[in-house]
């Protein structure tokens, strides 16, 4: 009950992404790459050892031709804290590499404290945790564009996006600086967000009525991926297509969404 | 050439003989050093894991040898704490095959972690909320407790046992085996269960996912249950290999009766409490998460219901019926059916927990991921196995494990 409290009185960032207006371009993807340096591998064409912390999936209503429609459902990090605050990943990790953060809502990964064991990604029913098969891989001239504010990953440990969490330490030391002033919103934006051409992904304090994402997560079509597990994610999705929301959680035949 | 370390009164191959079988089984056990090294130095890029897969093969022989390697503790328990005396004559055998069967499991985790020089960061690190962590300490503990349980044994080859303080040791060290038998036996329930949670906690893979008491999902109970319930039948397996390839009888069999009939009860009993855990998490634990049984064995190529028969039907419910029946465990032929049986269900079902749980798509737009092992991964799987032979062969000829042999195969001069 006192942890319950205690994630009531403090931030909780979290994302509503809109997938109507979400157009599938990929920006977010490469703009979150590039901001976590996320590395390059041997050979690109494994997809199945790739490495995405945001991952945009193009989903289908199944349907043929004229009736078929189309969505794209950017994937990052849900930033789970289902089962009294212990994330899927947090309570499997044996050596305490991966924790929720109780203060921002963040689940943070320590890489020099993992140590590949990899159960935090068969607990992830996302597929959101990704493990350095190779070494790190910097094509000629690339490592000159490595953001000297996020820690490359060495191989053989799990990683996973986080919400671009050192952009949060900026915002943090800059309110400082500029006379110790609470966060505002739009201080901190998550590199997707940013890169959004469509504006699909908005980012903020789910805990603030004053955000933009807090009136956004009540959207009468809003809704989370596979709820009913009780992961309780943090990243909620917008959608107007029923055949969306229902794909967002493995719905019996003949149960209904409820929106 | 080396006959004063063979025990008195046996008989043993002769030693050009025995070390071209050491050769044979040693050429095996390079192929797989070379292919740990290769995972070592290059990485878990050598194995066929991917995204979707990050638990596979290895981590299935982890949870199969400590299943089979039950044996162990439960003989121990039955001899120790419960007074089964008969089961002296076969207890050394499954001390050594837990032996194996544990210290394969830690190389097998040395090879499978991304970053093996930080493995210790389990102890130093450790989160007590994981299953895993629960793993690590009872597994390292139980291989020592293991380990004094395995010293008396070779104390007792025939050149050690002349030198007095060893001779003595060992016979203290027997003395107060009931009190390392105990612990095994308290330390194995922990570890074995808490290898059944590691799968049964992931609340996100509505497939492992069960319900339970307090902390402890109920694959926690079923995976202890299973391993003292399967381990023993491992233990008469790897006994009746041993006779054949030897020629010899080296247990008796009301001994071997014995151990197959309280396997069978056990058994009979656990595949009980498994169906009842079926059904329960078929209609309810799994509608409650948006599926139904039929969605965790379709759309693919491998996994059908047919799993789901030969863990439950073929794997538990026939071989109990076997042993439990005396007809059925006195007849050598129909109790190693039954054996063999059950040695493939245990083995089915830490596979089903391991490997079909990431099989299966959570998300409702995600596909079936199937995976086949590298070769790389199956050479280090068959490396603990060449090195178990090995270490049999040199212990068998070497020291008395089978207390009841030389009565059993008189010399003949």
């Amino acid at each position: 009950m006192k942890n319950e409290q205690s994630h009531e009185t403090t931030k909780k960032f979290g994302m509503v992404i809109n997938l109507d207006l979400c157009t599938g371009c990929g920006s977010c993807m490469v703009a979150c790459m590039a901001e976590n340096n996320v590395p390059f591998k041997p050979d690109e064409t494994d997809k199945l050892k790739s490495i995405t912390w945001m991952r945009v999936y193009r989903l289908t209503n199944g349907k043929s031709f004229p009736e078929t429609d189309i969505c794209y459902l950017p994937r990052p990090c849900q930033h789970c804290e289902g089962h009294g605050g212990h994330s899927p990943c947090v309570s499997v990790c044996p050596a305490t590499a991966t924790d929720y953060d109780s203060q921002t809502g963040i689940v943070s990964q320590i890489y020099t404290r993992c140590f590949g064991c990899r159960y935090c990604m068969a607990a992830c029913p996302y597929h959101a945790r990704y493990f350095n098969w190779f070494d790190p891989v910097w094509p000629d001239g690339m490592e000159k564009y490595l953001n000297p504010n996020v820690s490359p990953r060495m191989r053989g440990v799990v990683e996973k996006c986080s919400f671009c969490y050192h952009r949060y330490q900026a915002a943090k030391d800059r309110a400082y600086v500029e006379g110790q002033r609470e966060i505002e919103e739009g201080d901190y934006q998550t590199a997707c967000t940013q890169a959004c051409p469509a504006g699909a992904i908005t980012f903020g304090d789910l805990n603030n009525p004053e955000h933009a994402v807090y009136k956004l997560k009540q959207d009468a079509n809003a809704f989370r991926l596979l709820e009913r597990l009780g992961t309780n994610p943090k990243v909620y999705y917008i959608s107007s297509k029923e055949w969306v929301r229902r794909a967002a959680d493995n719905y019996l035949p003949n149960e209904k969404t409820g929106k | 050439m080396d006959s004063a370390l063979i025990p008195n009164g046996v008989r043993r191959c002769a030693f050009g003989k025995f070390l071209l079988g050491l050769a044979i089984v040693g050429a095996v056990l390079l192929w797989g050093v070379y292919a740990m090294l290769l995972c070592w130095f290059k990485g878990l890029n050598q194995t066929n894991m991917n995204d979707n897969y990050g638990f596979a093969l290895w981590i299935w022989a982890d949870l199969a040898v400590i299943a089979l390697g039950g044996g162990a503790f439960f003989s121990g328990f039955l001899k120790y704490l419960v007074g089964k005396d008969e089961l002296k004559h076969i207890i050394n055998y499954a001390v050594l095959i837990g032996f194996i069967c544990y210290s394969s499991a830690l190389l097998i985790l040395a090879i499978d972690v991304g970053q093996p020089l930080r493995s210790w960061f389990i102890f130093w690190h450790a989160n007590v909320h994981s299953m895993l962590t629960e793993v690590a300490f009872c597994l390292s503990c139980y291989f020592g407790v293991l380990t004094i349980e395995f010293i008396p044994l070779i104390l007792e080859n025939r050149q050690i046992n002349k030198v007095s303080f060893f001779h003595h040791l060992a016979h203290n060290m027997h003395e107060i085996m009931a009190v390392f038998a105990a612990t095994g036996a308290f330390l194995s329930f922990f570890h074995q269960g808490s290898l059944g949670g590691v799968a049964g906690v992931l609340f996100g893979r509505p497939f492992a996912y069960r319900e339970g008491l307090f902390i402890w999902p109920w694959t926690f109970f079923l995976f202890t249950w299973s391993a003292a319930a399967y381990g023993p039948c491992f233990t008469l397996l790897i006994t009746k290999i041993t006779e054949s390839i030897t020629g010899k009888k080296l247990v008796k069999d009301n001994v071997v009766e014995l151990l197959a009939k309280i396997s069978g009860w056990m058994m009979g009993t656990y595949i009980v409490a498994k169906i009842i855990d079926t059904i329960y998490w078929a209609s309810v634990t799994a509608p409650s998460k948006g599926f139904q049984i039929s969605q965790f064995y379709a759309n693919n190529s491998f996994y059908g219901m047919w799993i789901l028969i030969a863990e439950i039907l073929f794997g538990g419910v026939i071989p109990a019926l076997i042993l439990i029946m005396p007809s059925g465990r006195k007849n050598p032929k129909a109790r190693l059916l039954a054996i063999v049986l059950a040695v493939i269900g245990v083995c089915i079902n830490r596979w089903v927990m391991v490997l079909q749980t990431m099989a299966i798509p959570v998300m409702s737009f995600d596909k079936w991921a199937l995976y086949y092992p590298s070769w790389q991964e199956v050479a280090t799987t068959v490396l603990p196995v060449a090195y178990g032979t090995i270490l049999i062969m040199i212990c068998y000829r070497y020291l008395p494990i089978f207390p009841q042999e030389a009565e059993l195969n008189p010399a003949v001069d």
